[in-house]
């Protein structure tokens, strides 16, 4: 595909620290061909921000292949930005017009506090798995893999579940800050298998309660959150989530109240 | 410096049970007493860390990711070998051993191997009842496929992100363990030394790089799951944070490195688009089963449109060089083919630095033939991946593809332990140099670091523990301590305070991994060593001089991490030229070029026959060579061709 250069105007986000307030400053991008990913044009910028004796616009980024889920920032108002089903590392240029003006933020939600720039912490997605995201296996006590046989179509629907990333695209996207897509992807992945079937009701009870300590936002169906999703993770998992919750208060042989922490 | 390899005898079927008879046990209610560092939280990392926790050891486990889940084994798309032999087709553990030895070109430890293969069913099944989602039939049971040329289909896999869900899995377990209380989290905080007391590993001095604080973290024992060193080429296939310095400073401390230049080159990866590229993207090996490789046949073409250029005029030069493999010639193989071609100025795509470093792989004939909807159906997730990243679609216009660095054999000596030539040091996965010998197999390395993580690791802990019993307490008072920290606080402010600074750490990185490429890649020769041994130190010293970081330490700051980690790929992309240097034939990843026959490469098992552990001596330049002679009692080494 033919190459292009295009000279952009960025307004980003730049914040100290926690504590600090933020602001925005702007800077120009120039010269930027139209193959570059997204982060490649920051860390041109970047180079020519710590050349000139200034401080680097500070974001997250890892293995820049779209897996890894550490990259993310909203770019002009959208997480991961224009382009669907793509995060932030695997969007590219050509996106984008020569002479456009470009705004960049970091993910906001009061669970995602700003570390620096464009940097949050999500550390809360990780207290959601440790709540319950898992299945209590012993290493060295599992049974031959193929004892228990998994219908094929199970196991590729949990399979679509297991897809999420952790990015947090889906509580940036939220206009309730929730975290509801990512809790409910794990919830469903492991609900789905009978390996899971042990501990799902706890695990529905304990991960959406956790959910909640975490100060994340509660659903109301606006659907932001399968649009930002940059692996397609779909809506209706949060509709499982809220059915395995109700089946747990229902069915469950323990106390509703989630467990002590 | 004495490497012993402490490997059992007798039958290697029952070396491993036997090993695990004879040693040293920690009964469950005293392993709280005793903290083990894990650092690093990948396969490898995180697998040994839930683990060692679940045994009720207490566990601190580190890394430099904000969350254990990210860690680089997650970019694994293949899958995951295991001698299962649910296919029927006559796999068993003594298959994928034979396979691995000689798919490693006879440069590793039989032992670790024979071990390794064993314990790959149980990671199966240790990931299924964890909830791995992995590809199954329509019977309900476990799917497989052939992967990397392999005789049998022993390859388990989810979709293309098989490595994403295995390291879920581990995560999950590490999670569960963490709620427990017996794994300690550190993420975001990178580990930049080892602290050493009496003559063994005792602690870690950390930096917390959300605040920019160094501190020392205390244990009775420290296990390194860092992963490899592919970044010391600057592109590569590796995460933008995958770093040597955990294993760098251990060596530093004696630790012994092994086979530095044994790296693996992959031939199917998206080409460099300009200067300012700052990783390369892979794209499945499948894609060969396919696409066919080809250049113009004369430079004038180079620059045309491929569907402008008429079948006569082209060169599909694998199926010509090889008529028996074609296309599927092993990694290594089709690798250095495509750097001859491009050599002779047949390269395509756009030119970077002046040259054209690209070949195209074709998928106009298996359309043709197989129709649009099937290979959509095989390829299109990289299809779409390969079409977002460059802006053109493999179903109108052939892929252009380039080698890239992708996974390192080489790291840290162990024994069969995983011990370091440090007591208490231990290391695990792509950090260690055990398995895989010149040369890893597809679909080896996951189950690599998740054998040394969920299956080696938790018992030769307990054994090292077991057998030291108690060790003389070690407060953050002592001078090994303070002198550990205050080493790493200088050094944080040597790089913040280079003389004459000038440039980003990017711009020496990006030199160093020009010369590394160059001149230790895919072939390498006497002449072009000897120029990057030249070259590498007064460039190294050039960074010390004009290195540029803005900020301060005390404080999140990318450019300060970054600088550290180059400064350390400096020394290790040395110790690389000087062990391709050395080592004066071509065997698995190493090829060179003095050394072949009919293009084929040349071992030289009289000489070289050798595990090349290099030892620590002050001077990067002047590390002292230990060798670990190879012998093997099952495999005899043959030659490996493919003509």
């Amino acid at each position: 595909m033919s190459e292009e250069l295009l000279n952009l105007t960025l307004h980003v986000w730049r914040q100290d620290g926690p504590n600090a307030s933020g602001r925005f400053e702007t800077y120009q991008a120039k010269e930027i061909t139209t193959h570059m990913s997204f982060l490649e044009m920051l860390d041109v910028v970047n180079e020519e921000l710590i050349e000139n004796g200034k401080l680097p616009i500070a974001f997250d980024h890892d293995c820049r292949e779209g897996i890894c889920g550490t990259c993310g920032m909203v770019i002009n108002g959208v997480a991961h930005g224009p382009q669907k089903l793509t995060t932030t590392c695997q969007l590219h240029m050509r996106q984008f017009n020569n002479g456009d003006e470009i705004w960049l933020e970091p993910w906001r939600a009061s669970g995602f506090p700003v570390l620096k720039d464009l940097v949050v912490d999500r550390t809360a997605l990780d207290r959601i798995i440790q709540a319950g995201g898992y299945i209590s296996i012993r290493t060295g006590s599992a049974p031959e893999a193929n004892e228990m046989p998994i219908a094929k179509a199970i196991a590729d629907h949990a399979m679509d579940a297991a897809e999420c990333i952790g990015c947090g695209a889906c509580v940036a996207a939220c206009p309730n800050a929730s975290a509801s897509l990512f809790t409910a992807a794990k919830i469903s992945h492991l609900s789905l298998l009978p390996q899971g079937q042990a501990e799902r009701q706890d695990r529905a009870r304990q991960m959406v309660a956790q959910m909640d300590a975490e100060g994340f936002g509660g659903c109301t169906n606006h659907g932001e959150c399968e649009e930002a999703c940059p692996k397609g993770v779909s809506l209706r998992w949060i509709a499982r989530m809220n059915r395995e919750l109700v089946r747990s208060m229902v069915k469950a042989d323990t106390p509703i109240e989630s467990r002590k922490r | 410096m004495e490497l012993r390899s402490n490997e059992p005898t007798g039958p290697i079927e029952n070396r491993w049970d036997k090993h695990k008879e004879a040693n040293k046990l920690v009964a469950p209610a005293n392993r709280r007493k005793y903290t083990v560092i894990v650092v690093g939280s990948g396969l490898a990392g995180g697998a040994a860390a839930a683990s060692l926790g679940e045994m009720g050891y207490n566990v601190k486990c580190f890394c430099y990711q904000d969350s254990p889940r990210r860690a680089h084994s997650i970019a694994a798309q293949g899958g995951i070998n295991a001698a299962k032999n649910y296919q029927n087709d006559g796999d068993s553990i003594y298959r994928l051993f034979y396979d691995t030895v000689k798919g490693g070109d006879f440069r590793s430890r039989e032992s670790n191997v024979y071990r390794l293969a064993e314990l790959s069913v149980q990671i199966i099944d240790q990931a299924v009842a964890q909830g791995v989602p992995f590809a199954r039939e329509y019977g309900g049971l476990l799917g497989n496929r052939s992967f990397g040329g392999a005789q049998v289909s022993r390859t388990f896999y989810a979709r293309g992100q098989t490595g994403q869900q295995l390291l879920l899995g581990a995560y999950q377990a590490l999670s569960r363990q963490i709620e427990a209380g017996t794994v300690e989290m550190f993420s975001r905080t990178e580990m930049l030394d080892v602290i050493i007391h009496d003559g063994r590993a005792r602690g870690i001095v950390t930096r917390c790089m959300k605040s920019g604080k160094v501190s020392p973290h205390i244990a009775d024992m420290v296990v390194l799951c860092t992963g490899g060193y592919g970044n010391v080429f600057y592109l590569s296939t590796n995460a933008k944070g995958c770093n040597c310095t955990a294993v760098w400073r251990a060596h530093r401390h004696g630790a012994a490195f092994a086979n530095p230049c044994y790296t693996q080159i992959h031939p199917t990866c998206i080409p460099q688009a300009g200067t300012y590229q700052s990783k390369l993207t892979l794209m499945s090996e499948s894609l060969r089963n396919d696409g066919r490789v080809w250049v113009p046949r004369r430079k004038e073409d180079v620059t045309k449109r491929p569907e402008d250029i008429p079948e006569a005029e082209r060169y599909y030069y694998l199926e010509e060089r090889y008529p028996a493999f074609g296309n599927l010639v092993p990694r290594d193989v089709a690798s250095r083919n495509a750097l001859y071609v491009t050599n002779d100025g047949l390269g395509v795509g756009p030119e970077v630095d002046g040259e054209r470093r690209g070949v195209y792989l074709d998928f106009g004939d298996a359309i043709g033939r197989l129709g649009e909807q099937t290979i959509r159906e095989r390829y299109g997730n990289l299809f779409d991946m390969y079409e977002r990243i460059t802006g053109d679609s493999p179903y109108k216009t052939p892929m252009r593809i380039y080698p890239a660095t992708h996974y390192t054999m080489g790291g840290l000596w162990v024994d069969y332990n995983l011990q370091t030539t440090i007591p208490g040091l231990f290391a695990g996965g792509e950090a260690n140099f055990s398995d895989h010998g010149a040369n890893r197999l597809g679909a080896s390395a996951l189950m690599q670091g998740l054998a040394d993580g969920y299956f080696v690791l938790p018992f030769t802990v307990g054994n090292y523990l077991g057998e030291v019993r108690t060790l003389p307490p070690l407060t953050e008072d002592h001078a090994d301590v303070i002198g550990a920290v205050e080493a790493v606080e200088e050094r944080v402010q040597k790089l913040m305070n280079a003389p004459d600074p000038k440039h980003a750490p990017e711009y020496f990185h990006r030199k160093l991994g020009r010369i590394i490429w160059t001149k230790c890649g895919m072939s390498r020769n006497k002449e072009g060593l000897e120029e990057a041994l030249r070259e590498i130190p007064k460039l190294r010293d050039q960074f010390w001089r004009e290195v540029k970081i803005t900020g301060s330490g005390e404080e999140l700051n990318q450019t300060l991490e970054r600088a550290g980690r180059v400064a350390d790929f400096f020394e290790l992309g040395e110790l690389m030229c000087l062990d391709a240097l050395k080592r004066e034939e071509s065997c698995g990843g190493h090829f060179r070029e003095e050394y072949e026959e009919n293009g084929e490469a040349l071992r030289d098992d009289e000489r070289f026959s050798y595990v090349a552990a290099w030892e620590w001596t002050g001077n990067p330049g002047e590390p002292r060579l230990n060798q670990e002679p190879l012998t093997f009692e099952y495999v005899k080494p043959t030659k490996r061709s493919y003509k």
